[in-house]
């Protein structure tokens, strides 16, 4: 009996310590996620006053028509699916970009290996949208503007991806590539089955982030599109609030519709978020 | 062996060096070159000599502008002070602890366009904060404070929101530097009777100095190239006064579609953080000392 109940006792006494730890932590994560709560408030209410205060905890008639008629009114499929093309293609090309990238710099021997890779490292100090003005005169000249194409490109290659792979090859054992190479196995094979499958955390990791960041970004693409039919969830937002104006409540639906898939994708892999981040100080 | 090597390493670099080389590294060439000239995109650039340079400096806006970046410096210190708190906080091993950590990222993970909506409706004159005020009986009823129509108080609301957007990735940041503490150590002290506030003196916070240096370095120049807040929350407005100096030059850019103000303004900024870099290392170096 005692044996069962001591420690949860102990266990009591330890959550009752803790308590005020857990207050300050209640408070700031409301005050934190309150401009959120407020504005899925504002979203499913359907009363005449819509800033309402002291705002009901549980809005008053709530109800789903808001987002049915957002999605409705403005392309919010097509908004959705071009997000989906542009971050997954971006995803997909970092991925092997970085990984191409990294592993002569972290497994192989060549002349100017240390100067690749600190000019690769000095772009982090410089302010890439300075870069924006030339990448915006390259990608007309290319054809790309007004494509999705055009916003994909210039993000693919980045000193983070880069340095994050590196980072995972290095904790491989040269023992292990030495022992393929005596094998005959030659740098293509050494590189794709080994090294790869050897840093698939990191690549998930990555990737991860890689999505998340650009099903976010906003700038660039609302620099590159001009036809409202090619715009990504968070360019589309914003056009929502020019077409809206008078609908508050429809602007705030559509806010929450693109916010949700980034939710998902971070509740469900909110490790390799800790862990990449991990990586990135080291 | 070593010749095939060497050739295979700059074919597995190639794609990067080439993405690299057209976007990140010409742009630094072609935007240098592009200040000095009159530039529309139109026609070709002109040279115009120091032409873009005499007009920011006779710009109070331009002033006004780089001003503003160095007083969005403050968001450094009070950002890493935070960060640093939030993440001993949510280092502890207590139940559910995962959830808050979920809650202070959210913000991170939200696009600056819905942040923008969500804020400006915040700082609203019927928004939160200023109905909250009236309610507890510290702003008279027909008062509103105009957050991002004051122009003397918009820049600092637009530096709270870039504050609350990034506090939760500094937080990760710093709990992963204090995971890469040894537990022993803490016990060590424990057990020498070291309470919890010397050991966060003694311990925590010499070994966290690594990451104390590199998040105030990426904070530092994140504050100077700070702008897409003020895009899609005031445009610069009320007065100028929310411009920093990446708005400038975007503005002077795409708005007034003169490219080679723009990237004249854009030099000076890539000017200042490079020298901040360099400050910022410099530090770093004597510290090891």
């Amino acid at each position: 009996m005692t044996a069962i109940s001591l420690p949860r006792a102990l266990n009591h006494r330890r959550l009752l310590r803790k308590l005020p730890d857990y207050l300050i932590l209640i408070a700031l994560a409301a005050a934190c996620c309150y401009p959120f709560y407020w504005t899925l408030e504002i979203a499913v209410g359907n009363g005449e006053q819509v800033f309402d205060f002291p705002p009901p905890l549980w809005p008053r008639e709530a109800g789903w028509q808001h987002f049915i008629a957002v999605w409705d009114a403005i392309p919010m499929g097509r908004f959705f699916w071009n997000s989906l093309w542009i971050s997954g293609l971006t995803t997909l090309g970092t991925l092997i970009v970085s990984s191409l990238a990294a592993f002569p710099l972290a497994k192989l021997r060549f002349r100017g290996r240390q100067l690749v890779f600190y000019a690769i490292l000095a772009t982090l100090l410089l302010p890439s949208e300075i870069n924006f003005i030339s990448n915006f005169v390259t990608i007309t000249r290319l054809g790309l503007d007004d494509t999705r194409l055009g916003v994909v490109l210039p993000s693919l290659a980045g000193a983070f991806g880069i340095y994050l792979m590196k980072h995972a090859f290095e904790e491989i054992p040269d023992e292990i590539i030495d022992a393929a190479s005596m094998d005959g196995a030659n740098d293509w094979q050494v590189f794709s089955r080994i090294c790869l499958p050897l840093s698939l955390p990191y690549l998930a990791t990555l990737g991860i982030f890689t999505l998340v960041w650009s099903w976010n970004v906003y700038v660039w693409p609302s620099v590159v599109l001009k036809t409202p039919e090619l715009y990504p969830l968070s360019v589309g937002v914003l056009y929502l609030k020019g077409a809206f104006a008078t609908s508050t409540r429809m602007v705030a639906a559509g806010a929450v519709l693109a916010i949700l898939p980034v939710l998902a994708v971070f509740i469900f892999c909110q490790r390799y978020f800790m862990r990449g981040m991990d990586g990135a100080v080291k | 062996m070593t010749q095939s090597s060497a050739r295979n390493a700059w074919l597995f670099l190639s794609p990067a060096l080439l993405l690299m080389g057209v976007f990140t590294f010409w742009p630094l060439l072609f935007g240098s070159y592009v200040a000095f000239t009159r530039y529309d995109l139109i026609s070709p650039p002109q040279w115009a000599g120091l032409d873009n340079f005499r007009y920011l400096l006779d710009d109070p806006v331009f002033w006004q502008a780089m001003a503003n970046s160095l007083r969005y410096l403050l968001v450094v210190p009070l950002i890493q002070l935070a960060g640093i708190a939030l993440a001993v906080l949510v280092n502890q091993a207590l139940p559910g602890i995962k959830l808050f950590r979920a809650a202070f990222y959210l913000p991170v993970i939200t696009t600056v366009s819905v942040v923008g909506i969500m804020w400006n409706w915040m700082y609203a004159d019927y928004g939160v904060l200023n109905s909250a005020l009236h309610w507890l009986g510290w702003l008279a009823p027909e008062r509103d404070i105009g957050f991002l129509s004051d122009e003397n108080l918009a820049l600092y609301s637009v530096m709270f929101v870039t504050f609350w957007r990034g506090i939760g990735y500094y937080m990760v940041l710093y709990l992963a530097g204090l995971q890469a503490i040894p537990a022993e150590m803490q016990e060590a002290a424990r057990l020498d009777g070291a309470n919890s506030w010397q050991r966060f003196w003694k311990i925590t916070l010499p070994m966290l100095k690594p990451t104390i240096l590199f998040c105030s370095l990426i904070s530092t120049l994140d504050a100077l190239k700070a702008f897409e807040e003020v895009l899609v929350m005031t445009r610069g407005a009320p007065l100028n006064s929310t411009f920093t100096a990446l708005y400038y030059a975007f503005h002077q850019g795409f708005n007034q579609l003169d490219f080679g103000r723009g990237s004249a303004a854009g030099l000076v900024l890539t000017l200042v953080c490079l020298m901040l870099a360099w400050l910022n290392f410099k530090l770093i170096r004597a510290d090891h000392r």
